[in-house]
């Protein structure tokens, strides 16, 4: 395993707890344990071209046993082409899959212990619930017992009590989704993976489906591998996540490493809105970065954890990491870092319920978008259009990338 | 939902020119065809009795329908002519639509499997043969099952025989005959239902461990049949009752009932009895005809 | 989006290849020997269009082929003509009483024995005492090739964008100009397939015209049907040929046709 174009390469720190920002509890469940040095699933420089179209370019990654992988990117960004050839219905040009050491791309689907669970769930419409859950069990030659208990047992993890007799089109689109899911655990695959599975679902329905594939998740124990192209699904339900473009792999990370510490412009640009000020680095010093840009003046920023390789950069803030004020912080609130300040106007005000997002047009010209929390019902402390103020952040809260 | 309204009223009125033409030339000829399969036969012009003639009164037709008989039934019952008739074209029916399916289903698997782009190419292929004109394919397989024709002369020089195979004038010139001109009859259909199928059950079979063999047996014949049902009774109902091709294609030994049929009405000028067998023909039919009415309704239902 | 399976397997290019062979072979050498100066179907007497020569010299023949073109322009207009009032009804007209009776009676002559169709019609025309030729046959043909006009304009106009006509109507049609200026145009392609479908129909058929024409009317198919059963001649491989000729062009203008009708992605074939 060794970097090869177009991969991300996992940096160890990135994964390990960090010390500066803590873990937030009530996450989803934590990988089982990283030190393992085999992961469940290694892909290994995998290709595959369509004509001329390339829908996966040299992609490596590894999946550990246990952990809930969500692979997030825009659509025909090959996420969905990666999962067919781990299920098995598309073959890589290039390169290895292994599965618990054993390269299984030249394996056929219906031999793998990968099961999938289908976008449009794929319910077979002549035979019943039951039928469709015990399809698979049977084709593994299971007792006739042995099929009869592990169905009801399927059918009870589901919770589809009752609906054994039923036809696919005599169930809602929940009950549907749900035999499908009980259709792809039955054999007690290694791994499942499942294409888009909540895209079908309204929203009220969608949010509690969530929480019961990611309980699903924890208590089976199993691994679970996710594509999607809703960031709030993938961040909501994964361990970690991958974020695909182009065919390939722009950065793995949990949730919050995605947020917080995008390695690229893309990923910060893809993953929730950010501020950007494009720059040159000014000078270097002991964990700072001056940073001289276009629209925001002189930015100082804290040290990054990745190597910048040129001195274009760009300077990434998040919306709600920008702090709005009539004349700017006072000196002892914040400790005695450097501030970045910026002058403006405002120009619009959204109220979105829980937040409000202000666009703020610097001094300078460019358009600086802050969110703040509506934390009080009757808020004195707000902005109107017209108004100016100050834009500020610390150092800490943004992030240097490459241009 | 109301704007279907507005166009259900004067679509209704369109229905009404071919309502009344059906009606006339359709139905009316059916309650000819009972009359007078319930009439004598007569050396006159029409070669029947009795003859309704409204002008005559209402005691002439009393007396006319006093004549009316059962017994042309009678006949067919008793007679071993038809009864063997009506047999054999059941069985010839019945042979022709299993060859039919084993033959046309992996014909229509292949189409349906085709890049799509070229399906519809496939679906005109298979199609043209069956807008030439019927009597001409069947005149085309007369010239190559003659005895010094082209097939003798390929398995002469294939040396799979030794002297000519008389071809023509048996059941297995029939059979060809009307397998060739009813193939794309079972095809069409069964294409249809094949290339309609969801290949994620097919990967979902897949996935859940089936091999490519028992998907096929356990999901896609299954999914299939309705289409198997469609291009069965399209192809076994019209064969039951076919002339053309047993009459040229095969040996002058039994008769199917349209052959006898032909003969009663022609030869014979026997109108009443040849009523009598097209009678109790469509009454054999009738099961098969309900049956396929109810396999386009769903099918139609389900598309629509 | 549900996907297709477009992967062919050897037994299915194999069958698919054998099955399209099968359906074409006879037809090809009966093209081939139509050219066949030997009288004989066993010699290859080296090309020539001596059949052709005989047919354009053959009265009775050339009088059947002009009756069986006249029968089968006039029938196919009019079984167009009612073949489509019949569809738009069908897939517009919701329920109305006697509708299942309609479809029924247009469906029958699809499956039914031609010996059948065509006894009662010559009974009926005995009982009305109608002078049989070539209205006769005519109106046999009519109502025969009705049906698959219908099951063709059918198929297209049901699945036509309905929005279409609401549009129109929304901007001030009443709804038979909105059919005629909006729909009318779009399903013309299956009209016109479903005119051809009916031309070629009544072309070929033997067995009605048989029971429905009358002395001095014989068409083309029951002439040659009456010289088939004597023995193969090769005249008949000449007027299969030219017979075969006009048809594709007529299938040829049928799938022109149709493919004008590619708005919404359909098959090239009407059926």
């Amino acid at each position: 395993m060794g970097l090869a174009g177009g991969m991300t390469e996992e940096s160890p720190e990135i994964d390990a707890p960090k010390t500066d920002v803590p873990e937030t509890p009530g996450g989803p469940a934590p990988a089982a344990d990283a030190a393992d040095d085999v992961p469940l699933l290694r892909i290994e420089g995998v290709s595959r071209t369509f004509g001329n179209f390339r829908a996966v370019d040299r992609l490596s990654l590894d999946v550990r046993a246990g952990e809930f992988f969500a692979l997030l990117g825009p659509s025909g960004c090959g996420k969905t082409t990666l999962l067919r050839m781990l299920a098995g219905f598309e073959t890589p040009d290039e390169g290895r899959i292994l599965l618990g050491g054993r390269d299984i791309a030249p394996v056929l689907p219906h031999e793998r212990p990968v099961n999938m669970m289908f976008q449009n769930y794929a319910l077979f419409p002549h035979l019943n619930v039951r039928d469709n859950i015990a399809f698979g069990l049977k084709r593994a030659s299971l007792a006739r017992a042995a099929i009869d208990t592990r169905v009801a047992e399927m059918v009870a993890l589901v919770k589809l009590e009752g609906m054994e007799k039923r036809k696919p089109d005599q169930l809602s689109g929940g009950q549907r989704q749900r035999v499908a899911l009980a259709r792809s655990l039955a054999r007690r695959p290694k791994i499942l993976l499942l294409d888009e599975p909540l895209a079908a679902l309204d929203k009220k329905l969608r949010e509690s489906t969530q929480l019961e594939l990611m309980e699903l998740q924890r208590r089976l124990g199993m691994t679970f591998i996710i594509v999607t192209h809703d960031q709030e699904e993938a961040m909501t339900m994964a361990n970690r996540i991958g974020v695909m473009d182009a065919g390939r792999l722009e950065q793995v990370a949990s949730p919050r490493d995605l947020y917080e510490a995008p390695q690229s412009r893309w990923v910060a640009e893809f993953v929730g809105d950010v501020n950007l000020f494009d720059g040159e680095v000014a000078s270097r010093e002991h964990n700072r970065l001056t940073v001289s840009t276009r629209d925001g003046g002189t930015l100082a920023v804290a040290e990054p954890r990745n190597a910048i390789t040129s001195t274009a950069v760009s300077v990434a803030i998040r919306p709600e990491k920008v702090k709005l004020s009539r004349r700017g912080p006072v000196p002892d609130a914040v400790n005695s870092q450097a501030i970045n300040r910026l002058e403006g106007v405002v120009t619009d005000v959204s109220y979105l319920g829980g937040l409000t997002v202000y666009k703020v047009k610097l001094d300078s010209g460019a358009v600086v978008r802050a969110s703040i929390a509506n934390t009080a019902r009757l808020d004195r402390d707000t902005y109107s259009a017209g108004q100016r103020v100050v834009a500020w952040f610390t150092p800490d809260d943004c992030v240097v990338l490459d241009r | 939902m109301s704007a279907r309204r507005i166009f259900a009223q004067p679509a209704r009125y369109a229905a009404i020119a071919p309502y009344l033409w059906m009606v006339l030339f359709f139905l009316l000829p059916f309650g000819f065809v009972l009359k007078i399969s319930l009439s004598q036969t007569a050396i006159a012009q029409p070669p029947y009795v009795p003859l309704f003639d409204l002008t005559e009164g209402w005691e002439a037709i009393r007396v006319a329908f006093a004549q009316l008989s059962l017994d042309n039934f009678g006949l067919l019952v008793s007679d071993n002519l038809y009864i063997s008739s009506y047999l054999r074209s059941l069985f010839v029916a019945v042979t022709s639509t299993l060859i039919l399916l084993l033959i046309g289903y992996p014909i229509a698997y292949g189409m349906a499997r085709l890049p799509q782009r070229w399906q519809p190419i496939a679906m005109m292929l298979v199609i043209v043969p069956f807008w030439t004109s019927f009597l001409i394919r069947i005149y085309a397989w007369i010239n190559i099952l003659q005895h010094d024709g082209l097939l003798n002369k390929i398995l002469l020089a294939l040396h799979l025989v030794s002297t000519p195979v008389v071809w023509l004038s048996t059941d297995s010139a029939m059979y060809i005959g009307i397998v060739y001109s009813y193939l794309p009859f079972m095809i069409l259909p069964l294409y249809a239902t094949l290339a309609r199928m969801d290949a994620s059950l097919l990967e979902a079979a897949s996935d859940l461990g089936a091999s490519p063999w028992r998907a096929f047996w356990l999901v896609t014949f299954p999914l299939s049949l309705p289409g198997v049902g469609a291009g069965a009774l399209l192809c076994f109902i019209p064969i039951v009752g076919e002339f053309v091709i047993p009459d040229l294609l095969a040996g002058s030994g039994s008769m199917m009932i349209g052959q006898t049929l032909w003969l009663e009405f022609f030869t014979n000028k026997d109108w009443p009895v040849a009523s009598a067998a097209a009678v109790a023909l469509l009454l054999l039919l009738v099961p098969p005809l309900l049956l396929y009415d109810r396999l386009q309704r769903r099918t139609l239902g389900e598309a629509g | 989006m549900a996907r297709r399976v477009n992967r062919l397997s050897p037994f299915n290019v194999t069958s698919l290849a054998l099955g399209l062979a099968f359906l074409y072979l006879p037809i090809v050498i009966l093209v081939i020997y139509s050219f066949n100066d030997s009288r004989l179907v066993t010699v290859w007497g080296g090309w020539s269009l001596r059949w052709y020569r005989e047919f354009f010299n053959d009265r009775a023949m050339l009088d059947a082929a002009w009756i069986s073109l006249r029968v089968a322009v006039v029938s196919a207009t009019i079984a167009t003509l009612l073949g489509t009032l019949a569809a738009v009804g069908l897939v517009r007209g919701e329920r109305f009483r006697g509708r299942s009776l309609l479809s029924g009676m247009l469906y029958a002559p699809l499956v039914m024995p031609e010996v059948i169709s065509g006894l009662s019609l010559l009974l009926l025309f005995v009982a009305l005492n109608a002078e049989r030729g070539f209205w006769t046959v005519t109106i046999a043909h009519t109502t025969l090739t009705m049906c698959f006009v219908t099951v063709v304009v059918q198929s297209r106009l049901a699945s036509l964008d309905r929005s279409l006509e609401e549009a129109a109507m929304d901007l001030g049609c009443d709804p038979v100009r909105a059919f005629v200026s909006v729909t009318l145009p779009l399903i013309v392609p299956a009209i016109a397939a479903g005119l051809m479908l009916a031309f070629t129909l009544s072309l070929d058929d033997v067995v009605i015209a048989s029971f429905t024409t009358g002395p001095g009317s014989a068409t083309l198919p029951i002439r040659i049907y009456s010289e088939v059963r004597l023995g193969v001649k090769p005249e008949i491989n000449a007027i299969c040929t030219m017979v075969i000729a006009l048809i594709a062009v007529v299938i040829v203008l049928a799938s022109l046709a149709s493919k004008l009708s590619s708005s919404q992605g359909k098959s090239a074939a009407p059926l």
